[in-house]
């Protein structure tokens, strides 16, 4: 059996570390909460542009995807992969690299087999994961560290100049999306080319006689970019919010596990204790006895 | 009229204005009370703002907007107040 001072040393270490992930328990939950507001900020912005765009595309007719609607033969496909900067969230990164393989498995065998493949990394896990193996497009890892529109907007146009280019043609992101604070949902959603819109729910857009300027196509042509972006910006913000949510739920799961562990220490701490104990009393009752002996 | 100025990170104006100008992209127009239905693509410029606590301006980098009984909406990729 341990001594007592290793079970000792064992309680006061367990107890640290269950103080660290109590209190990177509730980090997590504060920066959650503004993970959540960020996406509830990012909401009329993106319901507004989508009601403007449908308004658009309404009486526009045939497609009006301009450069980003084009259908090609799938040769060379882009991955965005989108992790955390950070470990400790549970199952969340690798979870992603997972949802990366399933699809190349699904979808991308033969490109991957003539190395047509690339990944663009949001977030240092994807990076590193990535990196080793050598099929890196950009360096965004710095992304998290000042969680804006702004910063996200380059790595989607970078991604979107490559599809116009025809570097890539076709860009999926994979990331975690947010159901809630202890789910989190694999989500591989196409990027470019843009999907046709499905039809818009019963077009509650009415048939109010806008005056278009420039033109409607031109209209549509610039607001593309920018609704191309904005998918790509609620993805990272989804993503955000479900690292936190994920590390949450991990923490939790560690400070009561550790909780367990310092019981069962406890226990054997105060065995321990009891042995040595009824030892030192064996000891001195036997000693007594053979004192009375010699008597 | 009320003027709403989003960007995709927060709500950068909201308010009751009695007039605003846009940077178009077929050039600078002005949009007063009671104008008809209107959705502008926008270009990199100022947005001014008339309403009774006064002028402000705002830098925008191009986006859209749409002006809807006497409701304006701009859409802007991002805002220098």
């Amino acid at each position: 059996m341990a001594s007592l001072k290793e079970v000792r040393n064992r309680i006061v270490s367990v107890t640290s570390t269950q103080q660290i992930t109590k209190a990177m328990k509730m980090v997590a939950a504060a920066k959650l909460r503004r993970a959540q507001d960020n996406i509830l900020r990012m909401r009329p912005y993106a319901q507004r542009l989508n009601s403007i765009l449908a308004n658009l595309s309404q009486g526009a007719g045939a497609e009006v995807t301009g450069d980003y609607g084009v259908q090609r033969e799938v040769r060379r496909v882009l991955i965005i992969a989108i992790t955390s900067d950070r470990g400790l969230a549970g199952a969340f990164n690798s979870n992603v690299f997972k949802g990366v393989n399933q699809l190349i498995q699904e979808r991308y065998q033969a490109q991957a087999a003539a190395g047509n493949v690339s990944f663009m990394a949001i977030g240092r896990k994807a990076h590193d994961y990535y990196g080793r193996r050598g099929a890196l497009v950009g360096n965004y890892t710095q992304v998290f560290s000042q969680l804006s529109f702004d910063t996200v907007r380059v790595a989607a146009e970078q991604a979107m100049e490559g599809f116009r280019n025809g570097e890539y043609d076709q860009v999926v992101i994979v990331y975690n999306e947010f159901k809630n604070v202890a789910t989190q949902i694999i989500r591989a959603e196409q990027l470019l080319p843009i999907l046709p819109a499905e039809a818009p729910a019963n077009a509650t857009t009415s048939n109010v006689d806008y005056i278009f300027e420039p033109s409607k196509e031109e209209i549509v042509q610039s607001l593309i970019p920018t609704s191309l972006k904005v998918q790509l910006y609620k993805a990272v913000l989804e993503s955000n919010a479900s690292e936190h949510g994920a590390r949450m739920t991990a923490m939790d799961k560690a400070t009561d596990n550790a909780g367990e562990l310092l019981k069962s220490l406890k226990l054997t701490y105060n065995r321990t204790r009891q042995a040595a104990i009824t030892t030192e009393i064996l000891e001195i009752v036997g000693g007594a006895e053979a004192l009375a002996a010699g008597k | 009229m009320r003027l709403e100025i989003i960007t995709p990170d927060r709500q950068v104006f909201a308010g009751e204005v009695s007039s605003a100008i846009f940077p178009g992209a077929d050039g600078q127009f002005e949009v007063l009370n009671n104008h008809a239905p209107l959705i502008s693509a926008l270009q990199a410029g100022e947005v001014r703002v008339t309403s009774a606590a006064g002028r402000e301006s705002f830098q925008v980098t191009g986006g859209v907007v749409e002006v809807l009984r006497n409701n304006v909406v701009v859409l802007a990729e991002s805002v220098l107040a």
